[in-house]
């Protein structure tokens, strides 16, 4: 809705290169927030279909960025209709008491071109944890692809509790994915 | 090698029939149990057990074949025609049930978003996409097809229990280890 003045505005803030510091907008229709946990050794693949990011970034001042992400829980896409619903329940997400995790920035730093170390708090399921994610930019035309990885301890944030708590079936790393088109990002 | 006794399997056919038919019984009787099991860590263990079962039965019954194509079986014991194509006709449908099964199954885990790790070690590649349709129409099949082997070897002990203790031809002990019978 407030796409064109934004875009505008960051136009604006590349061409002026100024220090203003417009709000990114990310394009969800093209990015996605997957993981893989392993099942007795077997990659198992899920991703979140509903998930919202704040972000503002200027390449330029990375200490001044800040990125927020909102991921609801109960959109995980996982395995099969049973493995989904089973993600649900309390023994994992428990979404009914926990329905979001978040995650907010805390420092972002250059790591060589067109990378950046972010790291920030990530919250599942009432835990909280430090995690640090390298993330990569790609810029083509007037989008921005940022991409990552990084990993969590599932048992960090009882994910997998009782029972599930077993990781010589479901390994405690659950690799986290990432890739988040913006538009409104400045020239890296 | 067993050319001295040219009316016996040989020593590898005879452990491979003996081998996968533990196999093929266990797997099969670990399937219907497993399948209707609420969702709990270990079923999960189950399901993964099942499918190294299969694979391992899917590689050993591609030893078997090429083993069964390069030794030749002991002639058939006389009987009359029609028991004789039955007879051939039912160890063919074994053979492709031998491997329809797993590879079906094997399907069935690709489509579904689980690929194979053999033994939790060695990845198999998916030769079907992740398709959750395709999985459920798939599903199907593995059963139906395991539960026609199933039927086939009833059908196999049935004409060797014939064979044994109504024509006393001797013939299982043709199938079994130890020294030369009959």
């Amino acid at each position: 809705m407030n796409l064109f003045p934004v875009a505008t505005l960051s136009m604006l803030a590349g061409l002026m290169a100024s220090p203003v510091q417009a709000q990114q907008k990310v394009v969800p229709a093209q990015s996605e927030i997957g993981f893989v946990s392993r099942q007795m050794g077997v990659p198992v693949d899920g991703k979140f279909r509903k998930f919202d990011a704040q972000v503002a970034f200027d390449p330029k001042q990375p200490a001044a960025a800040k990125i927020g992400f909102t991921i609801d829980l109960a959109s995980a896409s996982i395995g099969t209709a049973e493995t989904e619903a089973e993600l649900l329940k309390p023994d994992w997400f428990d979404t009914r008491k926990f329905p979001q995790a978040t995650f907010t920035s805390t420092t972002v730093k250059p790591a060589g071109a067109g990378r950046f170390d972010v790291s920030g708090t990530l919250s599942i399921k009432g835990s909280s944890q430090s995690v640090l994610v390298p993330v990569t930019l790609a810029q083509a035309g007037a989008t921005t692809t940022a991409t990552g990885a990084f990993t969590l301890k599932r048992l960090d944030f009882k994910i997998g509790a009782g029972d599930w708590g077993d990781t010589s079936i479901v390994a405690n790393d659950v690799q986290v994915k990432f890739k988040l088109t913006l538009t409104g990002v400045a020239a890296l | 090698m067993n050319r001295a006794n040219p009316t016996r399997y040989t020593t590898t056919a005879i452990v491979l029939h003996w081998l996968l038919a533990l196999a093929i019984l266990g797997s099969f009787s670990l399937g219907l149990y497993m399948a209707d099991l609420p969702f709990t860590p270990a079923r999960v263990k189950l399901y993964n057990w099942h499918k190294w079962a299969g694979v391992t039965i899917l590689a050993l019954s591609a030893f078997r074949l090429l083993w069964r194509l390069a030794h030749r079986p002991p002639p058939d014991v006389p009987m009359p025609a029609w028991q004789r194509h039955a007879s051939h006709l039912t160890h063919r449908a074994l053979y492709v049930l031998f491997f329809a099964v797993p590879l079906v199954g094997w399907a069935y885990s690709s489509a579904a978003g689980f690929p194979i790790v053999w033994f939790g070690v060695l990845p198999l590649p998916d030769f079907v996409p992740v398709d959750k349709a395709l999985a459920e129409a798939i599903k199907p099949f593995h059963g139906a097809l395991a539960w026609a082997l199933v039927a086939v070897v009833v059908l196999h002990v049935a004409g060797a229990l014939k064979h044994q203790f109504v024509d006393r031809d001797g013939l299982i002990s043709r199938m079994l280890p130890g020294p030369a019978r009959g």
